[in-house]
């Protein structure tokens, strides 16, 4: 190693540079994260399937949720999903404008999300679906809810990724946030048929 | 190993616009399926298809297919325990009655009053 390489592997912390896994260690990290949120979301939804099968009644209230907005929706989150995939591409040709722009289609689509849940959510508050109505409808705000705060952490993240890419800086990061995107995307695609589909 | 080595020892990126075109399609049969309201043909198209799409998610968008077995583990173990929470829990929420306790019947909400 030169001497202008002990340097800069001198400023580097350990953290960074190790990898007994032979996995990165910002990515190891990401992983870790989203299997706590395997175990959040996961005890959510099993708990959810469990009651619903005990309680037919609860499709009678699933009949009013709005399965055409939850399906837009769907498609909302596969496409950001794609455009977070094709950011980490552009980042991986070392193109970071280019990743940029399309982390900038996935933070759009997020926010297309949030709207359509938006609407959703008004009109059911205003027909009188609230939170206390049923036990349904508690696991339905809180899942959904749960999720919204998701995606609204993502799209600050992915913002703050957005910009530093267009600078070409820490491109490796747009692989990271992307990952945890489609996360938030698979897990919404549980929640499409359990809430929207089932009735 | 840093995070363009992991990309340079994949062989290539799939085509992302082909799969995110059939899970556009998948989307449009867990729609349809329902439609036939036959409750076996509802639980594959809208969860059996959602297994399926979430795995494609998975695979090819967050290269799980590609990824350290280390990973895996990490993920299989959390399922493993989502499992075991719901085996120790689905007794006392799905059987109508167990030892010295009963269900209690729940009438449904009423209608709500619209504005």
């Amino acid at each position: 190693m030169s001497h202008a390489a002990d340097l800069h592997a001198a400023h580097v912390p350990i953290a960074t540079r190790r990898s007994a896994t032979g996995i990165p260690t910002a990515r190891l990290a990401v992983w870790w994260v989203l299997a706590s949120e395997i175990v959040i979301f996961g005890g959510l939804i099993g708990s959810y399937v469990m009651l619903r099968l005990h309680h037919p009644h609860w499709a009678e209230e699933a009949a009013h949720t709005n399965t055409l907005a939850g399906a837009f929706n769907t498609f909302v989150l596969l496409t950001s999903s794609l455009a977070a995939v094709l950011a980490h591409q552009a980042a991986e040709a070392h193109d970071g404008p280019r990743a940029a722009r399309f982390l900038g289609g996935t933070i759009l689509g997020g926010l297309v999300f949030l709207l359509v849940k938006g609407f959703e959510w008004s009109n059911e508050i205003a027909h009188g679906f609230t939170i206390f109505r049923d036990v349904f409808w508690s696991y339905y705000y809180v899942a959904c809810g749960l999720h919204g705060l998701h995606v609204i952490a993502g799209m600050v993240i992915m913002a703050i990724v957005a910009a530093d890419a267009r600078r070409g800086r820490n491109l490796h990061r747009v692989e990271l946030i992307g990952i945890y995107w489609h996360f938030v995307d698979a897990v919404w695609i549980f929640l499409f048929p359990l809430f929207y589909i089932a009735k | 190993m840093s995070s363009h080595d992991h990309a340079a020892t994949t062989p290539g990126h799939p085509s992302y616009v082909r799969i995110y075109l059939v899970l556009l399609a998948l989307l449009g049969v867990s729609l349809l399926g329902p439609t036939l309201e036959i409750p076996l043909v509802t639980l594959i198209t809208a969860f059996g298809i959602a297994v399926v799409k979430a795995t494609m998610v998975a695979a090819y968008f967050m290269h799980l297919n590609i990824e350290e077995r280390y990973v895996w583990y990490i993920l299989l173990l959390m399922l493993g325990f989502m499992l075991v929470m719901f085996a120790g829990i689905a007794p006392d929420v799905m059987l109508p009655a167990g030892q010295n306790w009963l269900h209690l019947p729940i009438e449904p909400p009423a209608p709500p009053a619209h504005p």
